[in-house]
């Protein structure tokens, strides 16, 4: 195993255009003295905003339906409510705070739900400083209410109108954005992927999902989990809710992957209608970062599919890639339909309305073959973004728990 | 390994950039003879890949004509194979093509690309950081490894960067993507300032399109100018496009000439 800070085993590096590397340079000087060595107070700046303006710590809820369900004390980690309604703000928040230490003038984003767009947006917005959000066109649709709230937040939105439309599409235009605009701007890149310092920086934002989640599970049972869960897209709420538990060996850790609407490849088209990059992808070099991709056995990237945007994307984040070569991760798979399922048996049974990028994880309960006595599931966020996709997707299918939407007519 | 410094032996180089296999590869073939005809020294073949960052509109919509019409790794070093000019090769890539070819990453590309009367490798998303395998495979066989520099490449980076070149040196005129540009940025003039006791050839890239921008550049102290997204458009508009490839490599390498008259010999450094 390499032992370069920039590298988790042979994953990540730093594959950019020359353009950017001394920007990434100042960007890894920068993460290492005010995030890893809390220069200026940066780390208690940033968690006393993310206490006071992002509603933190959030609650570790025992689900009481679902424990009956699954024979198993399922606890939800509840990202769901940090303000802005997923995750997505512990990260965003970090990287706006850090841009205005480095004394940047403005912040560009990629999204793909639309969540981290939004809670860039905010973040942006809470610290004065100027934001754009690239954002596929194809996203657009899928995700309007989270294009208005972006607008609304003072954040300028830029449609993408090549290749199919979504995150992939999204990334690489911010890329060239940063790569334009590199001298005054920051990237606030979205998710653990990327070139270093960004993946090691993200998790270390998002780590206070499982920081929080190790001590309120003890103090609740008096022990640790025996299984995490997570959804994995890029695969920030996942490295956030497995980090403190990494070192914890009997803690099983699953990342759940999108499995579209089928694990197969269609080579001809260049089409994977799945985001599986960590169970089925093989490794190429993307978006900076040597990591696990669907790609064609040429290299050239496939066009992924999900019912839910943020986990529609061809990689995965490089630590995650690497956790999972060394058995630390297992990989798991869930269909469209399946999480379409377990988000109407969820919001019906406890009353959430979860993210349909959390109702994969949820929705792995359903057939994990043993998660042990306890399991924590990470609820990455809420679902008031995915309405309307949501209605339109369960017209298509027989599903038996939909609810029946009569009233408009 | 010598092709590529050759071309730049008798007075400033000129270097068009075209996507192989756009809009097929039988037009790539003619485009290239017509840009030799036209007296481009060295020509730049992109290998189109599916997530070109560092490219901008012109280029990117080359990058998909050609990937539509089914350009793929093998295809391209077939055609490069087939093709019957003097003017040395350059393949210009993005390193996720290069790491997937064959059986041994890295190594079977730049074998292949050898065997197939490439010269060098452009690789605009591979930093000197990541090129330790991609250099000893090019070593190997013979290629030459060139670089980019951009306006934010300055003091020990540098000096990291050029201890790597070998060929030429990219010069990135300008922040950003690739694209055709109405002026020469003055960052071209600051890049060359900063270049100028490094003794290996300097071409100017990244929104070359007019004769007299040829020409500032080379009277600025470069020795070479590529152009790219210029000639793409003209074979995207379709019509002519062979004599207008050649009309346009002439007017650029004639504005290069009159620029390498206009030099302003440097003072020697004491
Ligand atoms: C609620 C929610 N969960 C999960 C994700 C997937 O991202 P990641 O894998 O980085 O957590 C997204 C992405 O937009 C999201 O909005």
């Amino acid at each position: 195993m390499s032992d370069s800070p920039a590298k988790f085993g042979d994953y990540g590096g730093q594959y950019v255009p020359e353009v950017l590397m001394p920007a990434i340079e100042e960007l890894t000087d920068a993460y290492e003295r005010y995030v890893l060595e809390n220069e200026d107070g940066f780390m208690d700046d940033f968690r006393a905003r993310l206490r006071d303006f992002g509603g933190r710590p959030t609650p570790l809820q025992h689900a009481e339906q679902l424990s009956e369900r699954y024979d198993t004390e399922v606890y939800l980690k509840r990202e769901d409510l940090v303000h802005g309604g997923a995750h997505k703000l512990n990260n965003a928040l970090g990287q706006v705070l850090l841009a205005k230490y480095m004394g940047k003038a403005r912040i560009v984003a990629e999204t793909g739900a639309g969540q981290h767009g939004t809670a860039t947006a905010m973040a942006a917005a809470h610290l004065g400083m100027d934001c754009e959000v690239y954002m596929g066109r194809r996203d657009i649709t899928r995700q309007r209410p989270n294009v208005f709230r972006m607008r609304i937040n003072g954040s300028k939105v830029n449609p993408v109108d090549v290749g199919r439309g979504t995150l992939k599409e999204a990334i690489n235009e911010t890329m060239r954005d940063w790569a334009t605009n590199v001298e005054d701007t920051h990237y606030v890149i979205g998710s653990v992927v990327g070139p270093h310092p960004f993946p090691r920086m993200v998790r270390d934002f998002q780590s206070v999902i499982s920081e929080e989640a190790r001590a309120q599970i003890r103090e609740k049972t008096g022990g640790l989990p025996d299984s995490v869960v997570a959804c994995a897209g890029g695969g920030s709420n996942t490295m956030g809710a497995f980090h403190n538990f990494v070192p914890d060996e009997d803690v099983a850790l699953y990342a759940v992957e999108a499995g579209g609407s089928s694990l197969d490849v269609d080579e001809e088209k260049g089409v994977a209608p799945n985001s599986a990059s960590l169970s089925t992808g093989s490794v190429g070099v993307l978006h900076g970062a040597r990591t696990r991709l669907l790609q064609s056995r040429d290299g050239q990237i496939l066009e992924s599919h999900s019912i839910s945007s943020g986990l529609d994307y061809a990689g995965v984040g490089p630590e995650l890639a690497y956790l999972v070569d060394t058995g630390r991760v297992t990989p798991v798979t869930v269909p469209d339909d399946a999480a379409l399922e377990a988000f109407h048996r969820f919001s019906q049974e406890e009353g959430i309305i979860p993210a349909l990028e959390t109702a994969h994880a949820i929705a792995y309960l359903e057939t994990a073959d043993d998660l042990g006595e306890s399991v924590i599931v990470n609820i990455s966020g809420r679902g008031d973004k995915d309405l309307e996709s949501v209605l339109e997707e369960t017209a298509k299918r027989d599903l038996v728990n939909a609810p029946e939407m009569g009233v408009f007519e | 390994m010598n092709a590529i410094s050759d071309a730049f032996r008798e007075g400033p180089a000129l270097i068009p950039y075209i996507t192989a296999g756009d809009p097929d590869a039988e037009s790539t073939k003619e485009q290239v003879r017509a840009l030799a005809r036209g007296g481009a020294d060295i020509i730049e073949l992109g290998l189109p890949f599916s997530e070109p960052i560092a490219d901008g509109p012109t280029i990117q919509n080359a990058i998909q004509r050609s990937l539509d019409a089914g350009m793929t790794p093998r295809k391209y070093l077939d055609l490069v194979a087939d093709l019957d000019v003097d003017v040395p090769l350059v393949c210009m890539t993005y390193y996720n093509l290069i790491y997937q070819y064959g059986n041994e990453p890295v190594r079977a590309f730049v074998e292949a690309a050898a065997d197939a009367g490439i010269s060098g490798l452009i690789v605009p998303d591979l930093p000197v950081e990541e090129s330790d395998d991609l250099r000893a495979a090019c070593d190997e066989f013979g290629l030459d490894l060139i670089f980019i520099v951009a306006p934010t490449t300055k003091g020990e980076r540098l000096d990291r960067v050029m201890e790597q070149v070998s060929g030429f040196v990219y010069v990135q005129a300008r922040l950003g993507t690739t694209g055709a540009q109405a002026d020469v940025s003055t960052q071209t003039h600051d890049s060359l300032g900063r270049l100028a006791n490094y003794d290996v050839p300097k071409a100017v890239g990244f929104g070359v399109s007019e004769g007299h921008h040829a020409r500032e550049i080379v009277a600025a102290g470069a020795d070479g100018v590529v152009a790219g997204s210029v000639f793409v458009d003209l074979i995207a508009s379709g019509e002519d496009v062979a004599s207008n490839l050649e009309q346009k490599a002439r007017e650029l390498a004639e504005g290069a000439r009159t620029g390498f008259t206009q030099r302003v010999p440097r003072p020697e450094r004491t």
